[in-house]
């Protein structure tokens, strides 16, 4: 009765995208195509707002929208026989769309979810096409909320999820699920690309429209989807926990008057203790399932060091310090080198950190880093050799191109005397 | 956004009387829905009022009163926390929820949670200071 009366284009449409992963991947199985999947879906999503106000929502509105996209296809296959008389091949789908059966559909609906999200992050395609194509097929936004949400245009997003697509349909991209190792290799770039939405959305700012931190939830849904696809996979729980830890202290990361506040300075009873809690929770499954521990599950385990401290004196820098050795094995990044060394610094003191830092200075890939002067200057600082500290803030001023931060390293450097 | 999901107690969640086979099937299907979708953060269902405490705070007082409460319709028996994109997003979720209560008249009740931009123009300055004042004498007693 109420469905009568409530039912309005916002309803339709967000019933259509809770079931727009599933839908879609479900026909891209048997249209083998991911842009035919996504029409069909459209079209479907069409007669349902035409439909639906007159006959109600449907008992079960997922296997409608199915039917109704399915019948589409043989439609359209149909006509395509009539006009190009491709005989064989039309009849061997429409006898496939023919014994499509409804009830087999629940067994291998997380396979089709899971098939769709390998497929969109193919390593065909270039990673911002993995971003485009995920946030669109699998969270079902639309093409102007993604462009708002990566700060680009609704024209870049659209051509950029075209390429995309015929890329796939060029590549022949089989899609089959894998297993074992070949799964473990397909699952990489996924995680990769669902942390890519999580940090467009954690960059973002206060004047920022909402569509870009609601990309923060939209990557925790994601994670979370996946981890239920694939539960084995340590580092799908590892990059749960890691986002779940980092939204925690969303509420604290940004002042009254927005601007960011560090770490150090949080209001430590504004982080969100349910996050906390679930982050807690997928570490513990993420460290259960493997050892060593990957990237995003050592990530996870420094941010945990942080979310369990009550106040920024209890952090167990020594054990930072250890994460952050097994976090430069696995990436071997001299910016993680430098992460590590501000850990040994509160773990051990500034000299020794320094010692640290003077031997990454010889590394080319950190020659124009502004933030290895930035960190050197606070060692040099602590050490009272504020002069030194001086030359080394201007350096980092000079090479920063963020023009507050360049204001705020020369504001140091002056204040050094 | 956050959302909690109350389910509303009824005659017989109050008389203690557990879910049928049927029910907890049906209820744990939708549960793995929720967690499979993503949105499902937390959720829990609770023992009858029988087994709760109420405290009254009237007049500078505080009196502890134990259950069971009146008012069933008033009182609650389970809830979830789900993060959902809208309102919208969150009823049609609630709407594929089994009957929580079958052969009784049951009611979900959604309300959104509040988020820090929610705060904004109550969060005064002198609250803060008040905030800050309490959070040092925090960090006074547990250095010592």
């Amino acid at each position: 009765m109420g469905d009568f009366e409530a039912l309005t284009r916002t309803t339709v449409e967000t019933i259509w995208r809770i079931e727009a992963p599933r839908l879609i991947g479900g026909l891209v199985r048997f249209v083998r195509d991911v842009d035919r999947a996504e029409d069909l879906a459209q079209e479907a999503l069409l007669v349902a707002l035409e439909r639906w106000p007159d006959t109600g929502i449907p008992e079960n509105p997922g296997a409608w929208l199915m039917t109704t996209a399915k019948r589409r296809a043989i439609d359209d296959a149909r006509r395509r026989r009539m006009m190009d008389g491709k005989h064989a091949e039309i009849e061997r789908s429409s006898t496939r769309w023919a014994t499509f059966d409804e009830n087999a559909l629940d067994d291998v609906v997380g396979d089709d979810v899971l098939r769709l999200m390998l497929t969109a992050c193919h390593p065909v395609l270039a990673k911002e096409a993995r971003v485009a194509l995920t946030l669109k097929l699998v969270a079902g936004l639309s093409t102007a909320e993604i462009a708002r949400a990566c700060l680009t245009s609704e024209s870049t997003i659209a051509q950029r999820i075209v390429r995309a697509k015929r890329t796939l349909s060029e590549a022949h991209v089989p899609f089959e699920v894998p297993t074992g190792i070949d799964l473990h290799n397909r699952v990489v770039p996924v995680l990769e690309a669902v942390y890519l939405v999580f940090n467009e959305g954690y960059a973002a700012t206060a004047g920022d429209d909402w569509m870009r931190p609601a990309l923060c939830d939209e990557a925790m849904r994601l994670g979370r989807l996946l981890v239920g696809l694939v539960p084995d996979e340590a580092e799908a729980h590892g990059l749960i926990a890691l986002m779940e830890l980092q939204a925690s202290r969303t509420r604290a990361r940004v002042g009254a008057d927005g601007e960011p506040v560090l770490l150090f300075e949080q209001d430590r009873r504004k982080w969100d203790r349910l996050l906390i809690t679930r982050g807690l929770a997928a570490l513990d499954r993420a460290s259960s399932l493997a050892r060593p521990f990957g990237a995003y599950t050592l990530q996870a385990a420094i941010a945990a060091c942080h979310a369990r401290a009550r106040t920024p004196d209890d952090t167990d820098w020594p054990r930072i310090v250890a994460l952050y050795d097994g976090l430069a094995e696995v990436t071997g990044s001299p910016v993680v080198e430098l992460n590590r060394a501000v850990a040994v610094s509160m773990a051990y003191g500034p000299a020794q950190a320094l010692a640290l830092v003077d031997e990454l200075a010889e590394e080319p890939a950190l020659r124009d880093y502004h933030l290895l002067p930035a960190v050197r200057a606070d060692l040099l600082i602590k050490l009272d050799r504020r002069h030194e500290a001086k030359g080394e803030l201007e350096r980092a001023a000079a090479l920063t191109e963020n023009t507050r931060e360049r204001a705020l390293l020369l504001a140091r450097a002056a204040a050094c005397g | 956004m956050k959302v909690m999901v109350i389910v509303k107690a009824t005659k017989n969640s109050e008389a203690g009387i557990m879910p049928g086979e049927k029910l907890l099937t049906d209820m744990g299907a939708f549960n793995e829905d929720l967690v499979k979708a993503g949105i499902m953060l937390a959720g829990d269902g609770l023992h009858p009022s029988v087994k709760g405490k109420r405290i009254r705070f009237a007049s500078g007082k505080r009196t502890v009163i134990d259950g069971p409460f009146a008012e069933t319709k008033e009182l609650i028996a389970g809830y979830w926390i789900w993060q959902v994109r809208s309102m919208d997003e969150a009823v049609e979720w609630a709407r594929r929820c089994p009957d929580p209560m079958p052969g009784e008249e049951a009611e979900l009740e959604l309300r959104p949670v509040f988020e820090a931009e929610d705060f904004g123009a109550e969060y005064t300055p002198e609250l803060r200071a008040r905030d800050e004042q309490l959070r040092a004498e925090v960090e006074r007693q547990q250095k010592k």
